[in-house]
C-alpha cells in the first residue's frame, strides 16, 4: 500500500511537471523569436542577436503604446480595488438579505464569454454617444476586473474575524479609527493580491480593450494587429517582455507576501 | 439600507450600467431593422428570421463541439494536478500554483501566436525535427487539434484552479477513515472524494465551458480561420459586415445558452462553503 502511493505520488509530480513545460512551450518560443537577427523566424536561428530588442525599445510608436497599457492598467486597479474592497465586505462579512443574490450577480461577469462583453459594451458606448478612446476601455475593463477583484479580496474577508472589530468599537474607537487601524490593515494581504489580479489582467486582456479603445492602442492589441499583418521580430520582443513583467511581478510579491509572513509569525505564535 | 448593501451598492451600480444594460442593448439591437445604428426603430423580427435561413447553426455546432471536447480533455489533465496541489505538494503548492498563474496575465493571442512558432514549418518543432534527425513533416497549424490545443492551453487554469478549491474542501479524515474501513482506492475516489469536491468540480466545468463557447482566437490563430466559431461570426457582422442587428441577434442566441447554463448551476450553490471553508 504504502509502495503503492509513492509510485503515484512520483506519477502525479511527474504529470504536473510535464503540464508546466507544457504551459511554458509558447514564452520559450516567443524568446527564441525575439533573438533572432534576420527578419523571418526559421528555426534553428541563423543567425542569434539582440538587434531586435535595441530596435523595439527605442521606438517612439511603442513607448506610446506601453504607456496608454500603463494608463489604463493603473485606473483598473486603483478603481478596481477601491471598488472591490467594498464590494467584498459584502459578499462575505456581512450577513444581508440580498447577499446570495448579490454574490452571484457578482460572479455573471466572469462567466460570459469576454468578446460577446467587448461588443455588447461598444454597442452600448455608441448608443450613450460617447467617444471611444483609453477611458472607455478602462470602463470595459471595469466591469469585468471588479469582480474578479472582489472574490480575490473576499476570500481574505472570509478568514477575517468580524469579533476583531467589535472589540475595538467596544474599547471606544470611532467608526474611522476601526477601519483604519483595524479592517484596513488585516485584509491588506488581500487588497495588495486584489490590485495585483487587476493591473495584471488589465495589462494582459485582449478581447475587451480590442472594440473599446477607439484610436489608443495597448500592447496586446498592438500585438494582434502585427500578427496578422506586418510580423517583425518586434512582437516576440513585447511578447517576451510582458511575460517575464508579469513574472517579475508575481514573484516578487509572493517572496514579499512569504517574507511578512515570516516576520510575523514569531509574534501570533506566542 | 443595510450595511452589507450599502458596501455592495458599488458594485451593484457598475454592473447595473457595465453589464446589465450593454445586455439590455443588445437584445434591443436585435430587434432592430437590418443595417442600422440606432435603438429605436420599429422593432422586426427580421434578424431571427435571417440566422434561421443563414448557416449560422454550423458555427454554433462548432463552438458547442470545440467547447464540449476542451472541457472534457481538461477536466482529465487537470485533476491529478488539482489532487497533488492539495494533497502532496506541501510548501511547493504555493510555487507550482504561481508557474501556473503567471501565463494568465499574457494576452492569449500572443501566447498561442508562440504556439504558432513552435509548430509552423521550419519552427522550433519541426526545425529541430529536421536539423537534428533529418525527418520532414507537415505541420499540425491550422487543423482542428491545433484549435483543440490552444484552447486546452488558454482555458487550462479556469478548470485547475476552481477543481483545487474543490478537492480542498475534502475533508483527509474522511479518507483515512474510508481507508481504514477497507474501501479500495476506486472506492475512494468515486464515494467520497468525487462526491465531496463535486461542487469546485462543477464550477471549474462550467467556467470552462463558458469561456471556451466565447474562443475566437484559438480558431483564428491556429486555425488559420479553416474553422468560424459563433463569435466570429457575431465579430464579422458587427465590423465587416456593419450589421448590427444581425450580429446581436447572434450574441443573444449565444447569451441564451450561456445564462441557461450558469443559473442552472450557480443557482444550487453556497459559495460561502466553497470559497470561505478553510
Amino acid at each position: 500500500m504504502e509502495a503503492d502511493r509513492g509510485a503515484m505520488r512520483s506519477l502525479i509530480l511527474a504529470w504536473t511537471a510535464a503540464v508546466i513545460v507544457f504551459l511554458y512551450v509558447p514564452a520559450v518560443c516567443l524568446a527564441l523569436a525575439s533573438l533572432t537577427a534576420s527578419r523571418y523566424f526559421t528555426f534553428p536561428i541563423p543567425r542569434w542577436g539582440t538587434e531586435w530588442w535595441g530596435k523595439t525599445l527605442a521606438s517612439f510608436e511603442i513607448h506610446q503604446i506601453l504607456s496608454t497599457s500603463i494608463a489604463i492598467a493603473s485606473a483598473v486597479t486603483v478603481i478596481a480595488v477601491i471598488l472591490a474592497f467594498f464590494g467584498a465586505l459584502a459578499f462575505a462579512r456581512y450577513d444581508w438579505k440580498g447577499r446570495s443574490l448579490y454574490q452571484k450577480l457578482v460572479l455573471l461577469p466572469i462567466f460570459f464569454p469576454q468578446s460577446v462583453l467587448g461588443l455588447a459594451l461598444l454597442l452600448w458606448f455608441n448608443a450613450l454617444g460617447l467617444p471611444l478612446s483609453w477611458k472607455t476601455a478602462v470602463f470595459a475593463h471595469l466591469v469585468w476586473i471588479a469582480p474578479v477583484a472582489t472574490l480575490v479580496i473576499a476570500i481574505q474577508v472570509y478568514s477575517f474575524d468580524p469579533a476583531l472589530e467589535e472589540a475595538a468599537f467596544d474599547l471606544g474607537a470611532s467608526r474611522l479609527q476601526v477601519f483604519r487601524e483595524i479592517t484596513f490593515p488585516v485584509l491588506l494581504p488581500g487588497i495588495f493580491s486584489g490590485a495585483l489580479f487587476a493591473f495584471l489582467l488589465s495589462w494582459g486582456n485582449f478581447p475587451l480593450s480590442l472594440y473599446t479603445t477607439g484610436a489608443d492602442s495597448a500592447v496586446p492589441e498592438y500585438l494582434y494587429a502585427k500578427m496578422v499583418a506586418g510580423y517583425t521580430p518586434g512582437v516576440p520582443v513585447l511578447g517576451t517582455l510582458s511575460t517575464v513583467g508579469a513574472a517579475i511581478l508575481l514573484l516578487g510579491f509572493w517572496s514579499l507576501i512569504t517574507l511578512m509572513r515570516r516576520g510575523s509569525l514569531p509574534r501570533s505564535e506566542k | 439600507m443595510s450595511q452589507g448593501l450599502r458596501n455592495a451598492l458599488p458594485m451593484l451600480v457598475l454592473l447595473a450600467i457595465g453589464f446589465a444594460a450593454p445586455l439590455l442593448a443588445v437584445i434591443d439591437f436585435s430587434f432592430m431593422p437590418e443595417r442600422t445604428f440606432s435603438l429605436f426603430q420599429e422593432p422586426t423580427l427580421e434578424n431571427y428570421r435571417a440566422i434561421l435561413r443563414s448557416t449560422s447553426y454550423i458555427s454554433f455546432l462548432w463552438s458547442l463541439g470545440l467547447a464540449v471536447v476542451t472541457t472534457i480533455i481538461l477536466a482529465l489533465i487537470c485533476y491529478p494536478i488539482a489532487y497533488g496541489l492539495v494533497r502532496l505538494a506541501g510548501p511547493w503548492s504555493m510555487v507550482v500554483t504561481l508557474l501556473f498563474t503567471i501565463p494568465l496575465f499574457v494576452s492569449e493571442n500572443v501566447r498561442l501566436y508562440g504556439w504558432v512558432l513552435f509548430l509552423i514549418k521550419n519552427g522550433v518543432l519541426l526545425g529541430t525535427l529536421k536539423s537534428l534527425f533529418g525527418i520532414e513533416l507537415s505541420s499540425m497549424l491550422f487543423t482542428l487539434p491545433a484549435i483543440i490545443l490552444g484552447m486546452v492551453y488558454v482555458y487550462l487554469p479556469f478548470m485547475l484552479f476552481p477543481m483545487t478549491l474543490g478537492i480542498a474542501m475534502v475533508p483527509n479524515e474522511t479518507r483515512e477513515a474510508a481507508y481504514d474501513l477497507g474501501a479500495s482506492r476506486w472506492q475512494v475516489f468515486r464515494e467520497v472524494e468525487l462526491p465531496l469536491a463535486m461542487p469546485g468540480i462543477v464550477i471549474g466545468f462550467l467556467l470552462t465551458f463558458v469561456l471556451a463557447v466565447g474562443a475566437i482566437a484559438e480558431a483564428k490563430v491556429m486555425g488559420g480561420q479553416r474553422i468560424i466559431p459563433i463569435v466570429h461570426d457575431i465579430e464579422i457582422a458587427f465590423t465587416y459586415a456593419q450589421n448590427w442587428p444581425l450580429g446581436s441577434a447572434l450574441a443573444v442566441l449565444l447569451m441564451f445558452v450561456v445564462a441557461f447554463l450558469v443559473i442552472l448551476v450557480l443557482r444550487r450553490f453556497d459559495l460561502d462553503q466553497i470559497m470561505g471553508k478553510r
